[in-house]
């Protein structure tokens, strides 16, 4: 195997969120297959920087696959083409020499382009905004093990809760939903006994909030799942939405959907 | 002038009970009258600025991120200490603060270490309310594991991500008070100044990241949460983001910077692979259980490692410290790690690698038993070096990690500043010259939960509400002005070198001199060369786009990178004044005839504090003494 490639990069350049965009070839020679994708576009930025050329933004921060920062699409997937792998944690030596490699930034309403590859992802805090906690002021908590909680449980609310927020799953999604995340949140919180009593009330609220973002609704196509790097599953989706099924109808009837369902 | 510490006197473990206690109360009508400014969203930010909301306070947040939960605590791996005693093995508070105090090196406040200690139990709680995902036992309770340098199962954690969970967890309270009108959260926010009148803080000057407007945010106190600065060695195992700027920037207004030298280099993180490297990537500690640390006995010897009998193998570590072996502390691994790289051993493409085996463990326990250890870390490592660990040992190498230095503070968490508060990794104070594994995530969340709720009110209450300052106060004018001002100055080189190529040159040569190992001569030489790159950087950098704006990632990046070129110089007097080794401060000319750190008590147990003259002035040392009474000082060894 050699130790270094070659690849034709046509990466969308767009210099402010109104500005018009378009396409930009690079070649990039030489690069170490040892190289993180990201190392790789850090090279060709310093060569662009050298040739007195404005450099691709991107966002980017740990290269660890944790903070979700990192994310654009590339060749028509997000985060590229390994499967449960931010692009950071992407790397040159999953690629032949001579590859064309064609990046975009994630496209969706909700998520305004600020430049190049960077998108805008404020709208997802704005839906945890809305509930997406528990209600509990520091000085109130009783002693950690006076809850119990099964291990089974545990280990399924963590995996809800290690949704990073990167945003590939609305990226993939072609109504450009953000299901996948919500259910997480709400999921995560619906697992555990602390999480009860706001459970129906949360659900309610942030579903609504997605909508108001501007996000699409989730037709069920699950690219969303194939393209999360943390594995989230879509089976939060359908538990979601029989939360807030019953969340709507209680509120329908009149009760407070809080005591209907806490438990 | 003198440093007061403000310390409570009495027996150790009722001074903060009696602090508490005496602190004078703000009542909940008075305390949405005044404003207070966080700045940071990790654990310390965001757990601070939604308890002071639950208070009553007015608070705004300010983040560089675009969202909260990216702050760099959401890659802590290994877990979070707490005295909590569930395995009924022996652990206390005191233990815990011992443990904690004797890992520092005895270079920390033992009232500090002993208060952080007391309340870590209340932090679990906390969190477990909140829904973090702690692992637990199949009887529904918590479960724990050992960390490094202790003798208790103190350690909670949530599988390798614990930083993560106990940041959604804060991050969740921060939302709700969001949710609330209580916090106004401001991402996209580069603090770039503090603004401050007669000497005290109100408010900071921020640059939109979006569209580049640069103003002040005015307040009562500013809290300064804004994480360590391991970056300024370029490469480090910290997010690329991570920066000195809120804490240098408030140094250069008058807060002391203290023990600027104590960094931490942890000693298995994967490799520099090559020119493009752009950070490195921390390999849990605990593969030193099972892995065996050693490098080829000749120089240059190229074989491949399954190549090399075991009569040309050196296991240094084992060879020198026949009892702790593979497992002495962190700051020994490393630096003995370095020294035979130095000398020409080192393996891998650059040379500066050393092998970490697991040949013989998986022949012991074999491959299912090592799978099931570390299974993860494998994969990880197997992503990003491309090789199976499983069949070839790994590569490892040391890595800038933690700084226990940061802003000068008093028991109140206050810096030497009136109204400025620092928490979190950003403070200097619990962690003396060394850290101990799990106890950075202990401390931010114990600043933010349950020290600065209490120790803000005297402070506040003594300048009464409605003392605020308005935007239009010439001091608030003027500190947005000169950052204008500099952002126009940076936009305006035209050079030839790009941001990173000073701070990679700049960092590069601070490892080396500045990092595991330390020398008079080497710090000077660095110095000099750090003053030449400063004054190189300001003619010859090059930042497009030039638009000041818009979205501009490189000048955010030079705005950075200035001030880590000014810090950096800092660090290296800090280093050459501290002549003893201790802890993570290694000095060649103060080791014991055995090569070991040799402390100097009668002459620096001291916390060391600065005071900024100007660029390029020799910065003042302000002496805090540091005194003993619970503990007695002991030399560590480990042979
Ligand atoms: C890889 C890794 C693993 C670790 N594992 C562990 C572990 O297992 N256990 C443990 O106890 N510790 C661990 N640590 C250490 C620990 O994670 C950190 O010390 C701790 O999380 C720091 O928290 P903080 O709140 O002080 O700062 P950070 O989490 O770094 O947050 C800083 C915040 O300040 C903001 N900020 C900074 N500057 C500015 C500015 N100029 N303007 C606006 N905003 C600004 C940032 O946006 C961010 O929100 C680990 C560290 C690393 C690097
Ligand atoms: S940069 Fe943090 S997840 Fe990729």
């Amino acid at each position: 195997m050699s130790d270094t490639i070659n690849v034709t990069l046509e990466v969308w350049r767009q210099p402010g969120a109104k500005a018009q965009g378009r396409f930009e070839r690079y070649e990039m020679n030489g690069v170490s297959t040892h190289a993180s994708f990201l190392e790789m576009l850090d090279g060709l930025n310093e060569k662009l920087i050298n040739e007195g050329k404005e450099p691709i933004a991107f966002e980017h921060d740990c290269r660890e696959g944790i903070c979700g920062s990192c994310g654009f699409v590339i060749n028509g997937q997000a985060h590229g083409p390994d499967r449960g792998t931010t692009v950071c944690q992407l790397h040159m030596r999953r690629f032949k020499s001579g590859t064309h490699l064609v990046l975009e930034p994630w496209r969706a309403k909700a998520f305004p382009v600020v430049r190049d590859l960077m998108v805008d992802r404020t709208s997802f805090d704005k839906i945890q905004a809305a509930g997406g906690y528990n209600g509990v002021n520091v000085g109130n908590a009783p002693d950690a093990n006076a809850i119990l909680v099964g291990k089974e449980a545990a280990g399924e609310a963590f995996d809800a809760a290690a949704c990073i927020g990167c945003g590939a799953c609305v990226a993939a999604c072609k109504n450009a939903s953000a299901m996948l995340f919500t259910s997480a949140k709400v999921g995560h919180f619906a697992m555990l006994p602390q999480g009860q009593p706001e459970r129906y009330r949360r659900v309610a609220r942030m579903f609504d909030e997605m909508e108001a973002q501007g996000f699409g609704a989730c037709s069920w196509t699950q690219e969303c799942e194939a393209a999360c790097p943390k594995g989230i599953s879509v089976k939060w989706i359908s538990r979601g939405k029989r939360d807030y099924l019953k969340a709507k109808l209680v509120k329908d009837s009149g009760q407070s959907s809080d005591d209907g369902f806490a438990g | 002038m003198v440093l007061d510490s403000k310390t409570p006197t009495g027996p150790l473990e009722t001074r903060w009970t009696s602090h508490k206690g005496h602190i004078q109360l703000i009542g909940p009508i008075n305390k949405r009258k005044y404003h207070v400014i966080v700045v940071g969203t990790g654990l310390a930010g965001a757990s601070a600025a939604s308890t002071l909301a639950e208070l009553g306070y007015r608070v705004t947040v300010v983040t560089f991120h675009d969202s909260p939960r990216r702050a760099h605590s959401v890659a802590a791996q290994g877990g979070i200490n707490a005295a909590k005693n569930y395995q009924n093995d022996g652990d206390s508070v005191f233990r815990l603060f011992y443990d904690t105090i004797k890992g520092g090196d005895f270079r920390a406040r033992e009232s500090n270490v002993y208060r952080l200690a007391e309340v870590s139990a209340n932090i679990i709680d906390q969190a477990v309310a909140q829904g973090v995902p702690f692992a637990r036992e199949y009887g529904g309770t918590l479960a724990n594991r050992t960390f490094g340098g202790v003798l208790v199962s103190r350690t909670f954690y949530a599988r390798g991500q614990t930083g993560q969970q106990l940041l959604y967890g804060a991050v969740a309270g921060l939302m709700r008070q969001v949710d609330t009108g209580q916090v106004k959260l401001l991402p996209f926010k580069d603090m770039l100044d503090v603004i401050t009148v007669d000497g005290e803080a109100r408010g900071i000057v921020m640059r939109d990241l979006l569209d580049g407007k640069i103003e002040a945010l005015t307040g009562d106190a500013v809290v300064l949460a804004t994480g360590g600065y391991s970056n300024a060695f370029f490469l480090s195992t910290n997010a690329m983001k991570s920066n000195v700027t809120a804490t240098w920037r408030a140094h250069k207004k008058g807060a002391f910077f203290a023990n600027p030298c104590f960094t931490q280099i942890h000693p298995t993180c994967i490799p520099v692979h090559g020119d493009l490297q752009s950070k490195l990537t921390l390999m849990s500690e605990s593969l030193r259980n099972d892995g065996r640390v050693w490098v080829p006995r000749k120089k240059d010897d190229k074989r491949a490692p399954n190549d090399i009998p075991d009569a040309d193998r050196y296991y240094y570590l084992e060879e020198k410290y026949p009892t702790f072996g593979n497992m002495v502390p962190r700051d020994v691994a490393s630096r003995n790690a370095k020294y035979v790289c130095d000398q020409g051993m080192g393996v891998g493409a650059s040379g500066y690698a050393v092998y970490l085996d697991f040949r013989d463990a998986i022949a012991r326990l074999g491959r299912q038993a090592i799978s099931a250890k570390y299974g993860n870390l494998f994969e990880m490592y197997e992503k990003i070096a491309g090789e199976d660990p499983y069949k070839v040992p790994m590569r490892i190498y040391p890595a800038p990690h933690y700084t226990m230095g940061g802003l000068w503070v008093d028991y109140d968490l206050m810096s030497n500043m009136p109204g400025l508060f620092v928490l979190g990794e950003a403070n200097f104070s619990d962690h003396g010259a060394n850290r101990l594994g799990a106890s950075a995530l202990m401390q931010g969340l114990a600043d933010g939960y349950f020290v600065i709720p209490y120790t803000i009110g005297p402070y506040l209450s003594a300048r009464g509400p409605g003392k605020g300052i308005t935007n239009d106060h010439p001091e608030a004018k003027k500190a947005v002005q000169d950052a204008v001002d500099k952002t126009k100055r940076l936009l305006s080189l035209n050079g030839k070198r790009s941001v990173d190529s000073f701070h990679r040159a700049v960092g590069m040569k601070m490892l080396d001199k500045c990092g595991m190992s330390r020398s008079a001569a080497g710090l000077t030489e660095t110095i000099a060369f750090i003053r030449e790159q400063r004054a190189e950087f300001w003619e010859n950098v090059s930042i497009i786009p030039k638009d000041g704006d818009t979205a501009n990632q490189e000048l955010e990046k030079a705005h950075r990178v200035a001030d880590f070129l000014e810090f950096n110089e800092l660090m290296c007097q800090d280093a050459l004044a501290r002549n003893e080794s201790c802890g993570g401060h290694f000095r060649e000319e103060y080791q014991t005839p055995e090569g070991e750190a040799q402390r100097d008590d009668e002459n620096y147990c001291h916390v060391a504090a600065w005071e900024h003259r100007g660029v390029g002035e020799a910065p003042t040392l302000h002496k805090e003494p540091l005194t003993f009474e619970a503990v007695k000082l002991s030399q560590r060894s480990y042979k």
